[in-house]
């Protein structure tokens, strides 16, 4: 067994067990931070697949600032367990049912795929590295690069309309009547 | 590495996802499965781009060079999307006290 086929055992371990403790964990801080896990382990699968700037990308943007986010707006709410409403079963049987049949069906769809004697290369191949990776997007996808820099600004703007306190109500109330007046 | 163990692995962790969709009812959970979801996507599309350029690389040196490129614009979408996402959470729940999305079956009536 080599050392690669090893390592790609225990991280998709880590990944499957940490995205079931998401789900499973009732205190939604807990289940951040096996986000956190899962996003560790998935950087470790590609960094198995030499995308190293993907590895480092998912670090920082995932573990780093989404899931400070995550856990920032979760310590503003003061959300712990007693307020967790209760769940039906018999709705979380149906749920996990319906997610089992799912991967049984996709599982069965895709075992016998021509994919089977196909390898992805792990740990050769330059096409991760920053430096090619870089010259693909800054000449070929340079017009979607921009754009996202547009979707960004309009997140920006969104997240701060949608996240601002509205004006007192009664004041508000009066200037929605005298405009319908 | 057969790709086909990366196929399973990402299968496995989207049925994760859509579990947690479907049998939690926290807003803030929704959200962190459907990263899960987002991520065994992009962890399938490197797998595939890596395949891709083992078959391709003596044609052309930088194949399978786009999946690659589309995850990071997966990521990106992915943070404009939690940044407002949450946004829209927390005014949920400064209007209803709760992020119990059983609450929002407003529109039903």
């Amino acid at each position: 067994m080599s050392i690669t086929l090893i390592l790609f055992w225990f991280l998709s371990v880590l990944a499957l067990f940490s995205a079931a403790m998401v789900v499973a964990s009732k205190n939604p801080v807990y289940s951040v931070l096996w986000l956190i896990l899962v996003f560790f382990a998935i950087s470790g699968h590609y960094l198995l697949l030499n995308a190293q700037f993907l590895a480092i990308v998912n670090i920082i943007v995932y573990a780093g600032a989404i899931m400070v986010l995550f856990l920032f707006v979760i310590m503003l709410m003061n959300l712990n367990k007693s307020n967790e409403p209760k769940r039906n079963k018999w709705l979380n049987l149906a749920g996990v049912l319906a997610g089992g049949c799912l991967l049984l069906v996709l599982v069965a769809a895709l075992k016998n795929a021509e994919t089977k004697a196909t390898l992805a290369e792990t740990g050769t191949g330059n096409i991760g590295l920053i430096e090619n990776l870089g010259k693909a997007l800054f000449t070929d996808y340079v017009v979607p690069f921009e754009i996202s820099s547009v979707l960004f600004l309009s997140a920006m703007v969104g997240a701060v309309v949608l996240g601002k306190k509205e004006s007192s109500p009664d004041t508000a109330g009066q200037s929605g009547k005298s405009s319908e007046k | 590495m057969p790709v086909n163990y990366y196929i399973f692995l990402s299968l496995a962790l989207f049925a994760i996802g859509i579990v947690g969709v479907l049998i939690r009812r926290n807003a803030i959970t929704f959200f962190m499965c459907i990263e899960i979801m987002l991520n065994a996507v992009n962890l399938l599309l490197v797998a595939f781009s890596k395949m891709h350029h083992a078959k391709q690389a003596a044609t052309l040196a930088t194949a399978g060079i786009d999946g690659q490129i589309f995850v990071f614009f997966i990521m990106v979408v992915a943070a404009a999307e939690v940044s407002v996402g949450l946004a829209i959470i927390v005014m949920l729940f400064r209007n209803v006290h709760s992020v119990n999305v059983n609450f929002l079956n407003r529109l039903k009536h």
